[in-house]
């Protein structure tokens, strides 16, 4: 039996999603058009007056908010309340650019904590679970995130933050964890810690694991589910939005449902901006309808993915998005061919490779190479070349098949990509130097 | 019938090597054999090793990609022409030979050949019957 945190919300009707999200977008409309001058003047320039927006069929109508709007506001320019109601502050990483900064009111963090419980709910913990929490604390959402969700569940909270391998190890031995929350290449290195200290999933007692905060792919699920012995489920969010918890998987483990009480998604082709219909492929944008310090109108995620209403077994009636095939910031271009590395992951995994790996892009001779990286595993070893080079060839041709483009393969021993305890690098783009 | 060969994923890095036969001497393992097979990337390291089990937890313990392979293990004397002999036989009988390499030691007379064979069975049936003595796991181990 499926269990929800909020059922009358998770498995309302559709008619009565949309009466709640018609209500609280005019309110969200009115509220940032009076209290953000960026919203004002872009409405304006648009020619929209908050008054046109009637209901969600007018949505789009408004302009796009991006992430360079949140870098130009920096820091506190996109909020929508005084600083006195604000009482948390978190911020993007930076790492492409100049930090973001975003802003909670009590009852913000109260809807964060609730998104994230049902998640927790959805993988099966209660007030039972001890609830691990290995993703990064501090202005970084993750930690944070689902700490508090799983503090409103009741579950025994552990607050680990990430790093530290050996003694997260010692952790979930000793405290009992039974969920494991964290970045899904950290998750991975986890489980080949655990390995190498000579210990099997028998020895720890983690059944479900919300993973979330970068790309992954099903090869990694089941990579991930069977080195830690536990069910991996996908957990999406993004700083901007909300934090983890904008979107979460059920026990179908078939994409994500997005919290439409609290964001309204809509996927846009992201060359015209034209919104596509359910069940195309194209941006995934957001709108916050009960955010109080930071909301924001149809945010561009970058993230490429899709939709889906069809009924899901677990009961919920909240629209599903696929897993994000890739954000268009993580995409190459190489040789004029689009490419995003959870492809070339997933074609790895499919060939019994694992899912550590590096894309080392580069500029010979004025053509761009492409080198994958990747570490040897026991499924692909043998002791002969010719087998070696078989599997080899077989992964060439695959990725050629793939991106329509011819890759070195470079095979490495297990452990030489450097891990990272939170989002994973996966792509050293060496053409930049040239610039 | 066979004995156990160590097959070991090694990147074609300087070191690389080193770090590896360090790991085994710490376990005071005896390396017995060895070949190693090498293209421009990587290598597989083929060892006999005097305690096989020890030096697969000892090598995994440092994230070695390690496996076991059955190879056949002959012993011939250190003569011109008795690895000849034992080749025609096989080639004869339409037997192809993966890999080969051999090794003498100081207690015995004579030398091991190690041949990697797609099946084990039906080479081991075929140089009995033509005489030529197969090396057992015992054999290795009391080396």
């Amino acid at each position: 039996m499926a269990k929800y945190f909020q059922p009358e919300i998770e498995t309302a009707p559709l008619e009565t999603i949309r009466e709640i999200q018609n209500e609280r977008l005019i309110n969200t409309v009115n509220r940032v058009y009076n209290n953000v001058e960026l919203y004002r003047e872009r409405m304006n320039a648009a020619g929209v007056k908050p008054e046109d927006i009637r209901s969600i069929d007018d949505l789009h109508k408004l302009p796009f908010t991006y992430k360079q709007d949140l870098r130009d506001t920096y820091p506190y320019g996109m909020m929508a309340v005084p600083m006195s109601e604000v009482v948390e502050l978190h911020a993007s990483s930076g790492t492409t650019g100049k930090q973001i900064v975003v802003g909670y009111t009590e009852n913000d963090l109260k809807s964060w904590a609730d998104i994230c419980a049902r998640q927790l709910y959805a993988v099966g913990a209660d007030e039972n679970d001890y609830v691990h929490v290995a993703y990064g604390y501090g202005l970084f959402t993750g930690g944070f995130g689902l700490h508090i969700g799983a503090k409103r569940i009741g579950a025994t909270t552990i607050p680990v933050s990430s790093g530290n391998t050996p003694r997260q190890i010692t952790i979930l031995k000793d405290f009992g964890s039974t969920v494991l929350c964290c970045t899904p290449s950290y998750a991975l290195y986890i489980g080949e810690t655990l390995e190498q200290m000579g210990l099997t999933p028998d020895d720890i007692s983690l059944k479900a694991g919300i993973f979330g905060a970068e790309p992954w792919t099903e090869g990694m699920r089941k990579d991930i589910e069977k080195k830690l012995g536990l069910k991996a489920y996908d957990i999406y969010g993004l700083t901007e939005v909300m934090g983890p918890g904008v979107a979460f998987e059920c026990e179908e483990q078939s994409g994500m449902h997005v919290n439409e009480d609290h964001f309204i998604v809509e996927i846009i082709d992201p060359d015209t901006g034209e919104v596509l219909p359910v069940g195309e492929e194209g941006e995934i944008v957001f709108t916050c309808i009960t955010k109080e310090a930071f909301p924001i109108l149809r945010y561009r995620t970058r993230d490429i993915g899709v939709l889906s209403r069809e009924k899901c077994s677990c009961g919920r009636t909240f629209i599903k998005m696929s897993k994000p095939r890739g954000r268009t910031d993580d995409m190459l271009i190489i040789r004029g061919v689009n490419v995003f590395p959870s492809q070339i992951e997933t074609v790895l995994t499919q060939q019994g490779y694992s899912a550590n790996y590096q894309l080392i892009v580069d500029r010979v001779n004025n053509t761009d190479t492409l080198d994958v990286r990747v570490e040897m595993s026991a499924d692909v070893f043998s002791d002969t070349v010719r087998n070696i080079s078989k599997k080899e060839y077989e992964l060439k041709e695959a990725l050629k098949s793939l991106l329509g483009l011819s890759a070195k393969v470079t095979l490495v021993e297990p452990q030489s990509i450097e891990r990272s305890t939170g989002k994973a690098v996966r792509v050293i783009d060496k053409r930049k130097l040239h610039d | 019938m066979t004995i156990n060969q160590l097959s070991i994923f090694i990147e074609n890095k300087e070191g690389k090597l080193a770090d590896l036969t360090s790991t085994l001497a710490k376990e005071n393992i005896d390396i017995r054999a060895m070949s190693v097979a090498d293209t421009q990337d990587f290598g597989i390291l083929r060892l006999i090793v005097s305690d096989t089990d020890r030096a697969i937890a000892a090598l995994k313990e440092t994230g070695c990609i390690v496996s076991v392979t059955q190879v056949l293990a002959i012993s011939i004397s250190d003569t011109p022409g008795s690895l000849s002999t034992v080749l025609r036989i096989l080639s004869d009988n339409h037997i192809s030979v993966e890999y080969v390499y051999a090794f003498i030691t100081r207690r015995q007379e004579g030398a091991y050949v190690v041949f990697r064979v797609a099946d084990n069975q039906a080479a081991a049936e075929l140089l009995t019957k033509h005489g030529v003595k197969l090396a057992t796991k015992d054999d290795i181990d009391a080396l």
